[in-house]
């Protein structure tokens, strides 16, 4: 038994204070964590600081009527983007309803045991591969697919329901409809994936509680499930909303770039992100300064957004597992 | 001592829950109705992926599983009615950006998640930083390349170095919260066995954390490369686009994504037919990385 311990004795096993160099070793690569999570700080003010600076002199020159404006023209140095504001919101939202529809749907019957937890893997696969597919892939699948799909239907709701606001015009090649349904597919996963784990911060018990009672499994959803996972499924929700206002190159393609405010589902519009994508290339200096604050102005909208899905998210997470 | 009546008022006491319920009851008939509507849609859900899939492979596949697949592969993007062609520099342009954005976030984003990990979880840095890279995550990826040609290209021109870095700034984020949360799910137990025997917090990291949580942060890693090679929108006005092979990093280069957006909307059959070759190419390069990422992931146990 002594031998035993006699074995572990400091002289003849690895424990033992640090050495001077190691102290030295320890101090310097810990200096260098620590600068590290300083350029996360840093690289977001900069970025803050780099656009606002560029937007600066579009700013003084055309003040808040840049925003309600509804002119952008650069051989008479017009510049003004309340279209594309309209254009962003509107394409967001309406992905939203659709994605938001889906995506808790989606959420629903991944966790709610509908389908064997092995189906519910392989499902939960294919969503994740939903948004592993590149955005310009989804343009591309958009311009040979998705239009030449919509556009026999777009005519004919603009035949039959012409004097509804919403199809007041004929679908004509790239236009707002397909753009907010390849919107919707993109945020899907983004909005099924947090209420998924929204809906599995809920402990077993309260669902075994409410079959106990005698629900049917929809009466426990809808009564009990859904109300305690409101507030994660509110921030899923804003995060893709955050996620639709940002997203750029399948918009760029499918939205059709053009300069109006319009109710109608089927005429062309244009986003914040396509106006600085399809822009920002050709753009001359004048141009370049004005396009600056257009993405201050979608910095602004998508940082506001973004802010609060993660707040909402955050007290998400406190309710079910106390403070964090 | 009383009697309790089960069949008596069976209405008066509410606390009796009502626990048989026919298939045919209103309430039965709409569970069921809802739970067909939640599997159309989610049977509607996935009709996009696969025909996603679907048209790839018919449009992308004839080129990319052809004869002619070499061409394709290596081959410079032909010119207007030109037959023929190939995506080659792009394939290479997106590989060399990619590798430029993660040798800049990987390490970067690595030593950021120690700090926010292990070193000072709870510190007013730590939280600050982890939540601006959660707010990072959700930034429009055209801001990326905004702010890039504001810093570097306004200067120095378009050049792949800059496209590089539009990427790494998108790669940051995710990189520095994956590798957090493999960090943070090192048992303590472990680390406080190392300390123990006299580490120092370095040795802890190196020899005990790092080692235990790599499984974890190279999922975090490969999910960021996949999404990197995605990106197209902070490469428009970075990287710009050519039609050549990239020969030095300071001058414009093509990327797979970019091409993409330039051939779709061409009237030739020939750059249609090479713009789907290229998205299928792009499509597996992602799904590979994706793959990777699973498999170093999974538990070992």
């Amino acid at each position: 038994m002594s031998n035993l311990f006699r074995a572990a004795d400091a002289t003849s096993g690895i424990s033992g204070p640090p050495s001077m160099a190691e102290y030295a070793a320890d101090r310097i690569f810990r200096s260098i964590a620590i600068a590290s999570a300083f350029i996360i700080i840093l690289l977001v003010a900069y970025i803050l600081w780099e656009i606002g600076q560029k937007a600066m002199p579009a700013v003084a020159e055309y003040g808040l009527g840049f925003i309600t404006g509804t002119t952008w023209n650069v051989s008479k140095g017009e510049f003004s983007v309340l279209p594309e504001i309209w254009g962003t919101l509107y394409s967001s939202l309406l992905a939203l309803l659709l994605g938001g529809v889906f995506g808790i749907s989606i959420a629903i019957f991944l966790t709610q045991d509908f389908i064997h937890h092995r189906m519910a893997t392989i499902f939960r696969t294919v969503v994740e591969m939903l948004a592993a597919i590149p955005s310009v892939v989804y343009g591309l699948w958009g311009i040979y697919v998705l239009i030449p799909l919509l556009k026999p239907l777009a005519g004919w709701l603009h035949d039959t329901l012409g004097w509804f606001p919403l199809f007041g015009t004929d679908l004509a090649g790239p236009g707002m409809a397909p753009a907010a349904l390849v919107l919707a597919i993109m945020i899907l996963p983004t909005v099924a994936a947090i209420s998924v784990d929204a809906f599995r911060r809920i402990p077993y018990k309260v669902k075994e509680a409410a079959y106990g009672m005698g629900t049917t499994r929809w009466e426990a959803i809808l009564k009990v499930m859904l109300p305690t996972a409101s507030s994660g499924i509110l921030a899923a929700l804003v995060l893709g909303f955050g996620r639709a206002l940002g997203e750029t190159m399948a918009l760029a393609m499918l939205i059709g770039n053009s300069n109006q405010i319009s109710m109608s589902l089927f005429s062309p519009a244009n986003t914040l992100a396509s106006l600085l994508a399809s822009n920002f290339p050709e753009a001359g200096q004048v141009e370049v300064q004005a396009l600056m604050y257009a993405a201050l102005v979608l910095l602004a909208i998508t940082f506001l957004v973004n802010v609060a899905g993660l707040a909402i998210q955050q007290y998400t997470v406190r309710k079910f597992e106390g403070k964090k | 001592m009383s009697e309790i009546d089960l069949t008596a008022h069976p209405k008066d006491s509410f606390l009796q829950p009502q626990l048989d319920y026919q298939a045919l009851e209103p309430r039965a008939l709409k569970s069921g109705f809802l739970t067909g509507l939640t599997w159309i849609a989610a049977v509607l859900a996935a009709i996009p992926l696969f025909s996603v899939i679907y048209m790839l492979l018919a449009q992308g596949g004839t080129r990319l599983f052809g004869a002619d697949v070499v061409e394709v592969l290596t081959g410079l993007p032909p010119a207007g009615f030109e037959v023929g062609g190939g995506i080659g520099p792009a394939i290479v342009g997106t590989l060399v950006m990619v590798g430029i954005a993660s040798a800049i976030s990987v390490p970067l984003g690595i030593l950021a998640a120690i700090y926010l990990g292990v070193l000072d979880a709870t510190s007013k840095l730590a939280t600050t930083a982890r939540f601006l890279a959660k707010v990072l995550t959700g930034f429009p990826s055209i801001l990326a390349g905004v702010f890039v040609y504001a810093v570097i290209v306004i200067h120095w021109g378009y050049s792949a170095l800059a496209g590089g870095i539009a990427l790494a700034v998108l790669m940051l984020p995710t990189v520095v919260l994956a590798a957090e949360e493999a960090m943070a799910q090192v048992p303590q137990k472990m680390k406080d066995a190392a300390y123990g025997m006299g580490c120092t917090q370095t040795e802890v990291i190196w020899k005990v954390v790092l080692p235990t949580g790599l499984p974890g942060i190279l999922t975090g890693v490969m999910l960021a490369v996949a999404g990197a090679a995605g990106e197209s929108a902070p490469l428009l006005f970075t990287a710009l686009f050519s039609n050549y092979f990239i020969s030095e990093l300071a001058e414009p280069t093509a990327s797979l994504s970019i091409l993409i957006y330039n051939f779709s909307g061409m009237p030739f059959e020939n750059q249609i037919e090479l713009a789907w070759t290229a998205s299928l190419v792009l499509v597996l390069i992602v799904l590979t990385f994706n793959i990777l990422a699973r498999l170093v992931g999974r538990p070992k146990v």
